[in-house]
């Protein structure tokens, strides 16, 4: 077992779940209360990762954020290493390809919140902000908790864009994803079974979690 | 343009145009009195007249002017915020927001005020409605007529110069109803808040001695004293009921 890449695997799930968090619940507040005629493109860029081939993703972050272009070289500037081949490339890659899994769960959940609650809110002063954060965050949060784990887990397992934009890079880019693929590539079908099996064992434990805990008491009918 | 006028009452004035699918609400009124009455069939554009003039809806075209203040104007663009024109609007469905206790819903709009003004307003809130022991309940664990006392006391604690009441009363029974009514009225008049109560219960209009304003297919077809204005309606339910009931 390559307990550098599950630790590397954990720790860009976990990143990737918190800044997805972060802009997801605003992004989906903004598409369930807002008004402007722009917003249903907003919601198709938001979704597009969804239906876009992983290594098609990974090909354009990886020329994006790569020197042929004066955003890449920017960035290395910046930062003084590019993007590309680094484990905040892997972020910056994460991020975008489980932006849906983050944000639809979130605008199912924000849109089931009864339109009167939001009504009465506004007419007692309340701004967006409050809206958000004092009865979409409280009323949908099993919406919350099931994107938090829908993202943690295809982070996890996501494979295209990692190798496209990380490469192979023990402790930098390598997760479980690309040791399963390096396993089987060798023929080390039962290092691969082990692999395999603690993926397996990660996502059935997730899902689990999330459906004991978002069920309602006494059952879905109750 | 009929204007009906008491002392210390505040002004609302609208004209508004607008459409929602198939139906049309064109309807102008100057209302000067402290207590009117809006009634009309279901479909006869009551709540969309009141989601106009509380701001949750914007109209084609029209104003709002409440007191000289414009709440909208679609000719200039003015069109203030819900919770910033001083308007409450309480629905038949209390809407309380069902992870909060009554207190917390009572006191969500006075955000503004310290803990212990805010404390105060919300005691005397609940007693005003008569739901002083009912602040540690959330609202899964109340009745229909107690959650539309406590959407009642909710929608008056931030001080509003316009209530808007949407069959809010319709859980309660007749003389439940008619004593909230009574101190409710007494109050408001007190605080100068002008109040246009929605029905399609003419008793309501009755009860109150209120004006009364006809509404029908989006257009207002009366308005005076109960009366008057509902004389067609009084008739129909004489005749309905037969005429020992005259």
């Amino acid at each position: 077992m390559d307990w550098q890449a599950f630790a590397l695997t954990l720790r860009l799930a976990t990143v990737t779940t918190a800044i997805l968090l972060a802009v997801a619940v605003p992004l989906a507040a903004l598409l369930v209360l807002g008004r402007a005629r722009w917003l249903p493109a907003l919601e198709a860029l938001a979704a597009l990762p969804l239906v876009l081939p992983p290594t098609v993703l990974g090909f354009f972050l990886l020329v994006m954020l790569g020197p042929r272009t004066a955003f890449g070289r920017a960035i290395t500037a910046l930062l003084g290493h590019p993007l590309a081949f680094s484990f905040s490339g892997l972020v910056v890659g994460s991020v975008i390809y489980s932006l849906p899994f983050a944000v639809q769960p979130i605008v199912a959940g924000f849109a089931s919140v009864d339109r009167s609650y939001i009504d009465a809110a506004r007419l007692l002063g309340a701004d967006p902000p409050r809206l958000v954060y004092s009865l979409l965050v409280p009323l949908a949060r099993r919406s919350i908790i099931v994107a938090v784990v829908l993202t943690f887990l295809h982070t996890v397992g996501e494979f295209g864009v990692v190798l496209m934009l990380g490469g192979d890079i023990p402790g930098a880019t390598r997760t479980l994803s690309i040791v399963l693929y390096n396993q089987v590539e060798n023929f080390d079908y039962s290092a691969a079974n082990r692999t395999a099996a603690m993926l397996l064992f990660l996502s059935v434990t997730a899902l689990v979690a999330i459906y004991a805990g978002v069920r309602p008491r006494g059952g879905r009918r109750a | 343009m009929p204007v009906f006028a008491r002392a210390e009452a505040a002004v609302l004035e609208f004209a508004l145009d607008t459409r929602r699918g198939s139906f049309h609400l064109h309807i102008e009124c100057r209302f000067a009195s402290d207590w009117t009455v809006i009634f009309g069939p279901s479909g006869s554009g009551k709540t969309t007249l009141l989601r106009l003039l509380a701001g949750l809806d914007r109209p084609d075209r029209g104003r709002v002017v409440l007191d000289n203040e414009q709440l909208t104007h679609s000719d200039t663009g003015a069109f203030l915020k819900p919770g910033r024109r001083k308007t409450a609007l309480v629905a038949q469905q209390p809407a309380l927001f069902p992870h909060m206790s009554v207190t917390a819903n009572v006191s969500y709009g006075l955000a503004k005020l310290d803990r212990a003004r805010r404390t105060a307003r919300v005691e005397e809130m609940l007693e005003l409605v008569g739901a002083t022991d009912l602040g540690h309940r959330h609202p899964q664990h109340l009745s229909g007529g107690e959650a539309q006392r406590v959407a009642l006391a909710r929608a008056l604690a931030p001080q509003p110069r316009l209530l808007l009441l949407d069959e809010p009363f319709s859980a309660l029974d007749g003389s439940s109803s008619d004593a909230l009514i009574l101190r409710l009225r007494s109050w408001l008049h007190d605080q100068r808040v002008q109040t246009i109560l929605v029905t399609h219960d003419a008793t309501d209009a009755y009860a109150t001695a209120a004006e009364v304003a006809l509404l029908h297919e989006g257009r207002l077809a009366a308005l005076g004293p109960a009366e008057v204005a509902l004389a067609a309606e009084r008739r129909r339910i004489i005749d309905r009921l037969g005429p020992s009931f005259e």
